[in-house]
C-alpha cells in the first residue's frame, strides 16, 4: 500500500507492507535511523517519535497509521543549524552515555517541556517512567532536562550546571595541582 | 556558554591546560547522539543487503528427529535457509566458547536449553526472513530438562553434554581457593561462627541494544567485513578466523557506536557466525538484529551461584575466617568469557576488604538446560558475586554479636599501611584507604541522624533500613602471564600519531559502549603532551584501524588501554625531545618539559612548542633523528587496580504491601585519579541502578521444563527513573602506584557494591520481623512471604 505522511516537515510517500511498524518505516525505509529499537514489548521507549505532537512509541504504531499525519523524530529536533535547547541540555549534563535510549527521551522530555516549561524532579521521572534508560542512572537526564527548562526560560545564571554543585567530600592523598 | 562544538565545551576550568581530573569536559561523542546520528550496527544499510533470523527451540531438552526447509525455500522472497546438519558438512556446527568448551552454532544432535539456535534463513528483507522462520518443521523427542541446579549431579539426571565423548554426568569444572586447614583451624577457635546460604540468581545484562551483526563477504578478493555488537573486537577476529578457516589478514572486524554492553557483548554468538556463513553462502551483505526475547533468552546472563558462606570472629567482632561453598549454574555449555586459569573468574576476591587470617572456597560448576554464559552484567569477572557473599556474611555476623554494621566493618577493614596487601586467597590488592572513603560515606548520609530516625518510625511503626557495604574490586587485567582467553594474553596495545600540523589521532585496542573513550583517551594524551583534547581524534573499535588488544570488560579500559595510550604519548614525547634538540641546538639533557613545549633549562625564553616540533619532525632533520612524531606501544599492566567504595542505602519497606522504596543511596568511590570526574559521577549513576535492579526486581527464572519465565521487558524487570533516587555521590581518590597517572577504573564499581547495601538495607527494616536473611529479587510478594514468615530461596 502506498503512505504519504510528513516526516520532520517533509512530504514522504512509499510504497509498504500493511503490517509495516513505523520504527522500521522510519529506520529502513527513510534511512532515519536515529529513532532505534529495544524491544518486542513496547517497554523500552527507545523508539519514541511525536505523532501529531504527540510522544509515541513507533514500535507500536503502523506506517499506515500515520500515513495523512505528521511525525518529528530526533533528527528533526536541530532547526536551521541551531540545537533544541533538550539536547543541549543531555550534552551539558552528561544526560547520555551510550546514546542509544537519548533519541526517545529527547522527544518525550521535548514534549513534557512545551506542556510544563517547569517540571518538578518527580515530573521529569514520570514523563520518560515508559522508558528505559540502562546506562546513565536517569539522575543525570533528570538533570538535562531541567538544565533546558532553566536555558529556555531564561533563568539559568550560571554556566555551572546543577549536576556540579553537590558537595564532594575528598581525601585526597595527592594534591591538588598536578602537574 | 554554547555547546555548538563536541569536546571543547567545558564549564568549569579550561581542559585544555589541564586536561586531566578536572571539571566537566564535555563529551566528543555527545554531538552525534544527540542528532539521532550515532551509528549502531543495525543502522547498517548496505547495498544488496539481505536479512538473517534465526530458528530457535520452544524446548529446553530435546533430541531433533527432523528438521524440514523446503516450504521455507519456496517462499519467494527467501534466499537460504540453512540447518545444523548443513554446517555440519563444513565443519561449523560447532564453534569454540571463550572458556574452552564448544557450543553449538546451530543444533545437530540435541536443543540444549530453550532459545537454542536451530537453522537460519536469509530473506530480502526482515519481515519476510521472520515469515519463514514459520514455515520449517522440526521435530523433536523431548527428553526432560535439568533445571534445578542442586540436583543437577544427581545419578539420576539427564545428561546434556552427550555430544563429550565419555560424559556420563553434568558435572563442568570444580575448582578451589584458599587454605582450608587454616581456615577449619580459625574457625575452630573462633568465638562466633555464623553461617547463611544464599543465592545471587540469575541475571542479565539486557544492554538497550540488542546484538547484532553485518557481514559483507567478498568472494573476489577473500575479505570478511563484519560490524558487530562487540566489546573485543579483535578477540573475535581472531576467533572467526579459527572458526571459519579464513586467513585473518583478510577479516575486518569494526564495533561501530554500541548500545550499551556490560559484558554481553563479549563473548562470540552463534548468530555471528550465521550472518558470516551467511554472506559466504550468499555472496551478499547479511544482517542480523536479534529481538529482545532473543537477547533475554540465549544471550550471556550472569550469576547464577548458590553461595553457602560461613564467617568466623571473636566475641568482640575481629573477623578471623570467611570459607563458602558455591554451586555454580553455567548453563548448557560453558561460555564464560573469565581468563583461562580462572574458570570462576575472580571471585577468589570474597574475603573482600578485610583484614582475616584465613579463607576457603571450594566451587562445584554444573551444565543445565539454560542458556550458556556467566561472566556479564558489570560483574568484574564473578566480583559481584563476591562482594556479596562477604558483605551479607558481615551484616549476619553483625545480626548475631548485636552490633552496629558499620562499626563492625571499622574493626576490621584492611588499614592503609598494610597497602600492598596480599589477601588469604593470593589477590595483591594495590593500594587503598578505606576508613576515610567510609567515613565520607557516613558523614554525607549522616548516619547517627539516620539511626535515629529508624529508632523513631519503628516506633511508630514504620518500617525503615539502613544498609552498608564496603567492598573492593579488582579490575583492569592483565598481567599476560596470569591472564588471557584462549592464548590470547590481557595486554593491549595503543597508537599515537601526531600530524605536521600538531594534531593527533590516537588509535587503542579498547572500545567504548558508553564509556566515553573518544573522550577520556585525548584527555590522557592531552595531559601527557600538550595538545588541546579537542585536537586528538581518538580511534576505536575496527580492527583494520587499530592495534590489537582483548577489548573492553571488566573495567580494563582504562587501567589498560588508558596506561597504554599514556604510555604511548610519553613515547612520543621522548621523540620529541630530540627534534626540540636539534631544533634549539642544545642536547636532550639541557631540555625541561613543561605542558606543550620543551625549553632550555635557564632560559625559558628559548622554547618550542609540540606543534613546531611536529611540523619539523616531518621536515629537515640532521642525520641520526628518525623523521615522524609517531609511536606504538603494547601495555602488559603490572597487576590488577583495586578500585573500593563505601556504599549506603536508605530504604522504607510498606509494611502493608511489601513495596521496597530506595529513599537515598550514598555512593563514595575511590578509583584513584579521575579522568573526567563526569563521566565517572555518570559510570557510578549507572551502576547503582543496575544494582538496584537485581536487588529488587531483576531475575531469569524458569519453570521446572526450562522455559524461560524472563524473556520481554515485561517479564525481566529493569528500574525505570521512578525506581531509583537520586543518587548522592562522593569521591576519595587514592592513586594506583603501577598504573601511568593513578588511574584504577570505575565502570563496574556499583554494580559490585551496591546489591549488598540495598539488600542489607532492606534485612535492617525487617528486624521486626527477626529475619537475617532474605535472597534477592527483593520483589513485595517475595518480601511479603519473608514477612509472613516464609523466606524462600528463589530457586
Ligand atoms: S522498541 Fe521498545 S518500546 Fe518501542
Ligand atoms: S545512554 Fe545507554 S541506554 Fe541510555
Amino acid at each position: 500500500m502506498q503512505v504519504t505522511m510528513i516526516v520532520n516537515g517533509e512530504r514522504v510517500t512509499r510504497d509498504v507492507e500493511g503490517r509495516l511498524l513505523l520504527v522500521h518505516f522510519l529506520r529502513d525505509h527513510l534511512a532515519l535511523t536515529g529513532t532505534h529499537w529495544g524491544c518486542d514489548t513496547s517497554n523500552c521507549g527507545a523508539c519514541a517519535v511525536w505523532l501529531d505532537g504527540e510522544p509515541v512509541k513507533s514500535c507500536t504504531v503502523l506506517a499506515a497509521m500515520a500515513a495523512g499525519h505528521e511525525v518529528r523524530t530526533v533528527e528533526g529536533l536541530e532547526q536551521l543549524g541551531e540545537l533544541d535547547p533538550i539536547q543541549r541540555g543531555f550534552m551539558h549534563c552528561h544526560g547520555l552515555q551510550c546514546g542509544f535510549c537519548t533519541p526517545g527521551m529527547l522527544m518525550t522530555t521535548r514534549a513534557l517541556l512545551d506542556s510544563n516549561p517547569n517540571p518538578s524532579e518527580q515530573e521529569i521521572r514520570e514523563a520518560i517512567s515508559g522508558q528505559i534508560c540502562r546506562c546513565t542512572g536517569y539522575a543525570s537526564i533528570v538533570r538535562s532536562v531541567q538544565w533546558a527548562a532553566a536555558e529556555e526560560s531564561g533563568t539559568r545564571t550560571s554556566t555551572v550546571d546543577p549536576a556540579s554543585v553537590r558537595s564532594e567530600p575528598r581525601s585526597r592523598e595527592r594534591t591538588a595541582d598536578r602537574p | 556558554m554554547t555547546a555548538a562544538a563536541g569536546g571543547r565545551v567545558t564549564a568549569f576550568v579550561d581542559n585544555d591546560i589541564r586536561p586531566v581530573g578536572r571539571g566537566r569536559m564535555l563529551r566528543k561523542e555527545d554531538p552525534r547522539f544527540i542528532r539521532g546520528r550515532g551509528r549502531f550496527v543495525d543502522d547498517l544499510q548496505l547495498p544488496g543487503m539481505l536479512h538473517l533470523a534465526i530458528l530457535r527451540a520452544p524446548i529446553a531438552h530435546g533430541r531433533i528427529l527432523s528438521v524440514d526447509i523446503t516450504a521455507a525455500e519456496a517462499h519467494p522472497k527467501v534466499k537460504l535457509v540453512v540447518t545444523g546438519v548443513m554446517l555440519a558438512e563444513r565443519s561449523l556446527a560447532w564453534m569454540p566458547t571463550l572458556s574452552g568448551d564448544v557450543q553449538a552454532v546451530l543444533a545437530t544432535d540435541k536443543v540444549r536449553f530453550q532459545g537454542q539456535e536451530v537453522a537460519f534463513v536469509v530473506a530480502e528483507d526482515r519481515y519476510a526472513a521472520r515469515d519463514a522462520l514459520e514455515l520449517i518443521a522440526v521435530e523433536y523427542e523431548q527428553l526432560p530438562a535439568v533445571v534445578d541446579v542442586r540436583t543437577a549431579l544427581d545419578r539420576s539426571a539427564p545428561v546434556i553434554r552427550d555430544d563429550v565423548e565419555g560424559k556420563t554426568d553434568n558435572h563442568c569444572f570444580d575448582w578451589e581457593t584458599g587454605d582450608k586447614a587454616a581456615t577449619d583451624a580459625a574457625f575452630a577457635r573462633a568465638d562466633v561462627a555464623v553461617s547463611q546460604e544464599m543465592v545471587y540468581p540469575r541475571v542479565h545484562p539486557a544492554p538497550l541494544e540488542t546484538c547484532g551483526a553485518v557481514a559483507d563477504y567478498d568472494a573476489v578478493d577473500g575479505t570478511l567485513t563484519v560490524w558487530s555488537t562487540t566489546q573485543a573486537p579483535h578477540a573475535h577476529r581472531t576467533l572467526f578466523a579459527i572458526v571459519a578457516g579464513l586467513p585473518e589478514h583478510k577479516i575486518r572486524v569494526i564495533s561501530p557506536d554500541i548500545g550499551g554492553g556490560f559484558g554481553n557483548k563479549v563473548p562470540i554468538y552463534p548468530g555471528y557466525i550465521c550472518a558470516i556463513v551467511g554472506s559466504l553462502l550468499t555472496g551478499k551483505p547479511v544482517k542480523w538484529t536479534e529481538d529482545r526475547s532473543e537477547n533475554l533468552t540465549s544471550t550471556a546472563f550472569a550469576r547464577d551461584y548458590i553461595m553457602h558462606g560461613e564467617i568466623a570472629a571473636t566475641r568482640d567482632g575481629k573477623i578471623l575466617a570467611i570459607r563458602t561453598n558455591v554451586l555454580a549454574d553455567h548453563g548448557a555449555f560453558n561460555g564464560v568469557a573469565a581468563p583461562t586459569k580462572y574458570p570462576a573468574g575472580f571471585f577468589g576476591v570474597f574475603t573482600g576488604s578485610y583484614d582475616i587470617e584465613a579463607a576457603h572456597c571450594a566451587m562445584t560448576a554444573v551444565y543445565t538446560n539454560k542458556a550458556p554464559g556467566g561472566v556479564a552484567y558489570s560483574c568484574s569477572f564473578r566480583i559481584t558475586e563476591a562482594v556479596y557473599l562477604v558483605e551479607r556474611l558481615v551484616d549476619c555476623l553483625a545480626y548475631e554479636l548485636k552490633m552496629d554494621p558499620v562499626e563492625l566493618r571499622l574493626r576490621n577493614l584492611i588499614r592503609p599501611e598494610q597497602f600492598p596487601y596480599t589477601t588469604k586467597t593470593g589477590w595483591v590488592y594495590d593500594s587503598g584507604n578505606y576508613e576515610p572513603t567510609l567515613r565520607a560515606a557516613l558523614r554525607i548520609a549522616d548516619y547517627e541522624a539516620l539511626r535515629r530516625e529508624q529508632q523513631d518510625r519503628r516506633a511508630r511503626g514504620e518500617l525503615m533500613g539502613i544498609g552498608v557495604s564496603f567492598f573492593t574490586e579488582a579490575v583492569g587485567a592483565g598481567p599476560r602471564k596470569d591472564m588471557d582467553i584462549m592464548g590470547l594474553a590481557m595486554a593491549d596495545g595503543s597508537e599515537l600519531r601526531i600530524h605536521p600540523t600538531g594534531t593527533a589521532v590516537l588509535r587503542v585496542s579498547c572500545q567504548t559502549q558508553g564509556q566515553g573513550h573518544e573522550t577520556t583517551f585525548a584527555q590522557i594524551v592531552a595531559e601527557e603532551i600538550g595538545i588541546p583534547p579537542a585536537d586528538i581524534r581518538v580511534v576505536h573499535g575496527d580492527t583494520d584501524q587499530t592495534p590489537f588488544g582483548l577489548g573492553t570488560y571488566g573495567s580494563r579500559s582504562t587501567p589498560v588501554s588508558g596506561a597504554a595510550a599514556a604510555l604511548v604519548a610519553r613515547k612520543v614525547r621522548e621523540k620529541a625531545r630530540l627534534i626540540a634538540s636539534a631544533m634549539l641546538e642544545v642536547s636532550v639533557a639541557d631540555l625541561v618539559w613543561e605542558k606543550g613545549s620543551f625549553y632550555v633549562a635557564g632560559d625559558p625564553a628559548a622554547s618550542v612548542t609540540i606543534r613546531d616540533i611536529a611540523m619539523r619532525a616531518y621536515g629537515d632533520l640532521p642525520d641520526g633523528i628518525e623523521g615522524g612524531l609517531e609511536a606504538q606501544v603494547c601495555y602488559n599492566p603490572e597487576n590488577l587496580t583495586n578500585p573500593n567504595g563505601a556504599y549506603i542505602c536508605v530504604v522504607d519497606v510498606d509494611p502493608g504491601t511489601a513495596v521496597v522504596t530506595v529513599r537515598r543511596f550514598i555512593a563514595v568511590d575511590d578509583c584513584g585519579v579521575r579522568i573526567n570526574p563526569m563521566i565517572v559521577e555518570g559510570q557510578v549513576h549507572g551502576g547503582l541502578t543496575d544494582g538496584v535492579g537485581m536487588a529488587l526486581m531483576e531475575m531469569i527464572a524458569f519453570d521446572e521444563d526450562g522455559n524461560c519465565l524472563g524473556g520481554s521487558l515485561m517479564d525481566y524487570l529493569i528500574p525505570t527513573a521512578l525506581e531509583v533516587p537520586d543518587w548522592e555521590t562522593g569521591f576519595t581518590e587514592t592513586p594506583s602506584p603501577h598504573h601511568p597517572i593513578g588511574a584504577k577504573g570505575v565502570g563496574e564499581s556499583a554494580t559490585v557494591g551496591s546489591p549488598p547495601a540495598v539488600v542489607n538495607a532492606v534485612v535492617d527494616a525487617l528486624r521486626p520481623y527477626a529475619l537475617r536473611h532474605v535472597d534477592m529479587p527483593l520483589t513485595p510478594s517475595r518480601l511479603w512471604e519473608a514477612m509472613s514468615g516464609n523466606p524462600r530461596p528463589p530457586i
